[in-house]
């Protein structure tokens, strides 16, 4: 069989010889992992990339590889990670997720890791229902979650989640829990009422339009209509609007003024006189304008609504940093292992943490020693060497060597729960701007209510029984819809546009913030750089070659997690295998390949005598040695993102500027500062240090946004009046920020400040025409010059008008900063 | 315009109508995922797996 069309036409995801099949990335010369499919044979970067494109291959699923529109993540996962899903079918631990619905027939919800576009969707459904003895499997694409139900005696729950990490995926079981289930029933609701007041607003205009237009209609049938229009509009008052009925109530008990309060008086008012003239016969009705009234404030309420919901859900996903279950040694310390939920481990406790496992509570180190990542938790990329005595977070991920730990803290005592708090502290605390322009509309609503009390009594006295239609016309005709409307529609959609370039608003005031910015606050580690060491220069020494050094390096840290390790492994390819492999902890490695002794590690360890080259381009250098001869110096250090040069260019141009503030060392941030031209930099800053950085810019009137990615971050990215938190970085940084930034293309930036003042100058012109029109709008009506029809003309052109001039924003093309997502 | 007696009550039937399914879809969940289907229905569940491959397909219901 020859290759498949589909093949031919999906040049742009199925990557190029060089790059791997599977996800991409560049293959390293001479990678022994064919994958063959469609009668070719392509080459996979690692071995797997290879196990996963395989598995989906010989399954009868390589269309996934024609129907993508995205680049899967390279697949990684934990050997230890692997055994524990084996626990996932303990009963103790099903509890908390699981829903056993019949004798064998359970149902569990999972959090899909590495979902990049609709074709894994595809693929894992497709893949998960054919596994003999699951029932039913269904995915979210909006939330990438699944609900699999499957029969238990046929099927182990660990079998499902197995299958999923062989195409590459991870699934997390979590417990969808109370939140989750309140969010889907008032979705459910708003749906309801949007669908009854949008089939209300449809069928009124049906019957008001030929009232409007019609000469020869008879009463009969003007009276008919009206009645028609009537029962429609019931349930769009007493049921769509309740909202903002409610909402006007509970605004008179707090004695303010929101918008909810014309919006309800206008419709009550117009409601009531309407169904008035409806019994009695004569005056005007104003169905028409009440039903669309709503049903345009419903919509941007439910749009509003969903784009919240959506920043919120990494905050949910903060509970997998704990682990389900962990390793007890019930008789330390006698080594007899036990699984027990995490929920059962009490204060005093020892459990074992192999290398790859998180660590379920904060604790100290009894026995072993071994490196422990806490980027989770401070955003700090290197991991920190722990010992006995030394204490540990849970929540950190345990790198190189098993640990066994004393519990000291569980639950909500732990570091990780009261980060938490302190975050949904600051996020209470934090000062909206976004009240001032409540305060205003309070203000503005207040003026309208008094003149309409004004005009009502003045009319009382000149003639009664005109008095009534023209409140009513002024409260239609002012009807705070342009008014109301004019913020929200413009803010809607550009954030709906800011998402799609990859920039997730999750507070209201970030974007009118983010336009008036003046300042540009970066944390290095994460934002501007990968956050990872890769090997920068090899310098060898007495004579070898590059590529010999560099595979010897490699052979010696093939088994190790280390972050240099896993930078020298990424650098070279070996064919060497090294034996008798001992690790000396904070030093480095010691092996025999072939004839010859190799240590591999920090200068003092390898070469007492030789210190290495000096370059203050701030880069860790670790040596190489055989039989105690130095061959090879490497440097290892992180390397700025491709496009971080262009983005600040783009910024600097928009007249905003940089700063750079980091915990790490003096050197390290002046070499990133120097290769990215940036003047302002600050380096051993720590939280405190950068937060009265950000104060003091801002007690110089400036306006600071802080783009930041760890939960050292944290108080920082309160503090600013705008933050922005990594995609890539900690789920707690993008709880606490206003902004998530979905990839991790930096030109994002700066389109979201264009884009952000783009939109500040459509609410500008939104509020201008609002405004102008009720200025003219107001008197004419008071002065009983605007008759009904014209009265809702009026108030549907204007806000028709301010709708579509906020929808000009989606159009918006993005900024002139390219580079690759 | 006597035929537009029968017409309105008529219309009102059927906008009630409409409103019921739409009830009812809202409740069945028909709105919970509003982007994954119209992916989803572009993708053909039934290439059939190449007879020259090696392994069988394993998902051979």
């Amino acid at each position: 069989m020859s290759a498949s069309p589909e093949l031919m036409n999906a040049p742009t995801f199925l990557p190029e010889e060089t790059a791997c099949f599977h996800c991409g990335l560049p293959v390293p010369d001479g990678a022994p992992y064919p994958i063959r499919f469609d009668a070719a044979t392509h080459p996979a970067c690692c071995r797997g990339c290879q196990a996963v494109a395989q598995t989906i291959i010989d399954s009868g699923q390589g269309a996934y590889y024609t129907h993508r529109t995205a680049l899967p993540a390279t697949p990684q996962q934990a050997e230890a990670e692997l055994a524990q899903l084996g626990l996932y079918d303990l009963p103790e631990i099903q509890e908390s997720f699981v829903r056993v619905e019949a004798e064998n027939v359970r149902e569990a919800a999972l959090i899909l890791e590495n979902i990049v576009c609709a074709a894994c969707i595809w693929l894992n459904e497709r893949h998960i229902a054919a596994l003999p003895g699951v029932l039913s499997v269904e995915i979210n694409y909006a939330t990438r979650r699944a609900r699999v139900r499957w029969d238990n005696s046929r099927i182990p729950l660990s079998a499902i989640l197995k299958a999923v990490s062989d195409i590459g995926y991870i699934a997390h079981p979590f417990d969808p829990g109370r939140s989750d289930d309140i969010y889907k029933r008032e979705r459910n609701t708003a749906i309801k009422r949007l669908a009854i007041a949008g089939l209300g607003m449809m069928q009124v205009m049906m019957y008001a339009l030929p009232t409007y237009t019609a000469t020869d209609m008879t009463d009969e049938i003007r009276r008919l209509m009206s009645w028609a229009s009537l029962v429609l509009t019931i349930p769009v008052v007493l049921y769509s609007a309740w909202p903002f009925f409610l909402g006007a109530w509970r605004d008179l008990k707090r004695r303010t003024l929101g918008m909810d309060v014309p919006v309800a008086l206008g419709v009550g008012t117009a409601f009531v006189a309407s169904v008035y003239s409806t019994f009695s016969g004569h005056g005007e009705v104003y169905y028409d304008s009440v039903t669309m009234f709503i049903f345009l404030l419903l919509t941007g309420r439910f749009l509003e609504m969903n784009a919240r919901r959506r920043a919120g859900a990494a905050v949910e996903e903060l509970v997998k940093l704990i682990p389900a279950a962990a390793t007890r040694l019930p008789d330390w310390p006698a080594r007899t292992e036990q699984q027990v939920p995490v929920a059962r481990l009490a204060v005093g406790d020892h459990v074992l943490v192999r290398p790859g496992e998180t660590l379920p509570a904060d604790g100290t180190v009894v026995d072993g020693s071994s490196a422990v990542s806490e980027a989770m938790l401070t955003g700090e990329s290197l991991p920190v060497s722990k010992s006995a005595g030394t204490k540990v977070v849970g929540g950190s991920l345990n790198q190189a060597s098993p640990l066994v730990v004393r519990v000291d803290k569980l639950g909500a005592d732990t570091r990780l729960a009261s980060i938490v708090r302190l975050l949904d502290r600051a996020q209470s605390e934090k000062p909206r701007i976004g009240q001032l322009a409540d305060r205003a509309a309070a203000w503005f609503v207040g003026l309208l209510l008094v003149i309409t009390v004004i005009v009502g009594a003045a009319w009382h006295v000149i003639d009664p029984g005109k008095a009534l239609w023209i409140v009513v016309s002024v409260l239609v005709v002012t009807c705070p819809c342009a008014l109301g409307l004019a913020t929200p529609a413009a803010l809607t959609t550009g954030t709906g546009r800011l998402t799609r370039l990859g920039l997730l608003t999750t507070r209201g005031h970030a974007l009118e913030t983010l336009a008036r910015t003046t300042d540009l606050v970066f944390d290095k580690t994460g934002t501007l750089t990968h956050g990872q060491l890769s090997v920068r220069r090899v310098l060898p020494q007495g004579g070898r070659s590059e590529n010999e050094v560099a595979a010897l390096a490699a052979a010696l840290e093939a088994g190790s997690e280390h972050p240099i390790a896993r930078a020298l492994c990424r650098h070279a390819s070996t064919q060497h295998t090294a034996s008798e492999l001992r690790n000396t902890p904070g030093l480095g490695v010691e092996g025999r390949i072939g004839q010859h002794r190799y240590r591999l590690g920090a200068p003092r360890y390898v070469a007492p005598d030789t210190a290495p080259p000096d370059e203050a381009d701030g880069a860790t250098w670790v040596g190489l040695a055989e039989d105690a001869h130095l061959i090879a110096w490497f440097a290892l250090a992180d390397t700025p993102r491709a496009d971080a040069g262009t983005a600040l260019a783009e910024l600097t141009r928009l007249g905003i500027r940089v700063h750079l503030l980091s915990g790490d060392s003096e050197a390290a941030v002046a070499a990133t500062a120097r290769q990215l031209g940036i003047n302002d930099w600050h380096a051993g800053a720590l939280p405190e240090d950068k937060l009265a950085y950000v104060k003091t810019l801002q007690g110089q009137g400036r306006i600071v946004a802080m783009v930041g990615d760890g939960i050292n971050d944290a108080p920082v990215l309160a503090g600013a009046q705008v933050s922005i938190a990594m995609g890539e970085g900690t789920d707690v940084a993008q709880a606490a920020a206003d902004m998530v930034m979905l990839g991790s293309r930096l030109g994002t930036l700066s389109e979201g400040v264009v884009l952000a003042r783009k939109t500040q100058k459509i609410i500008r012109q939104n509020l201008g025409w609002a405004l102008g029109y009720n200025l003219i709008a107001i008197p004419a009506a008071a002065l009983g010059h605007v008759t009904p029809w014209i009265a809702g003309i009026g108030m549907s052109a204007s806000s028709l008008l301010v709708v579509l001039n906020a929808l000009r924003l989606s159009e918006f093309k993005g900024g002139t900063v390219s580079g690759k997502p | 315009m006597d035929i537009l007696l029968l017409l309105i009550p008529v219309s009102l039937v059927i906008v009630g109508g409409i409103a019921w399914v739409m009830l009812w879809a809202a409740k069945s969940g028909q709105f919970d995922d509003l982007e994954g289907p119209a992916h989803s229905v572009i993708m053909d569940d039934d290439i059939p797996p190449r007879p020259d491959d090696d392994v069988p397909p394993a998902n051979a219901k």
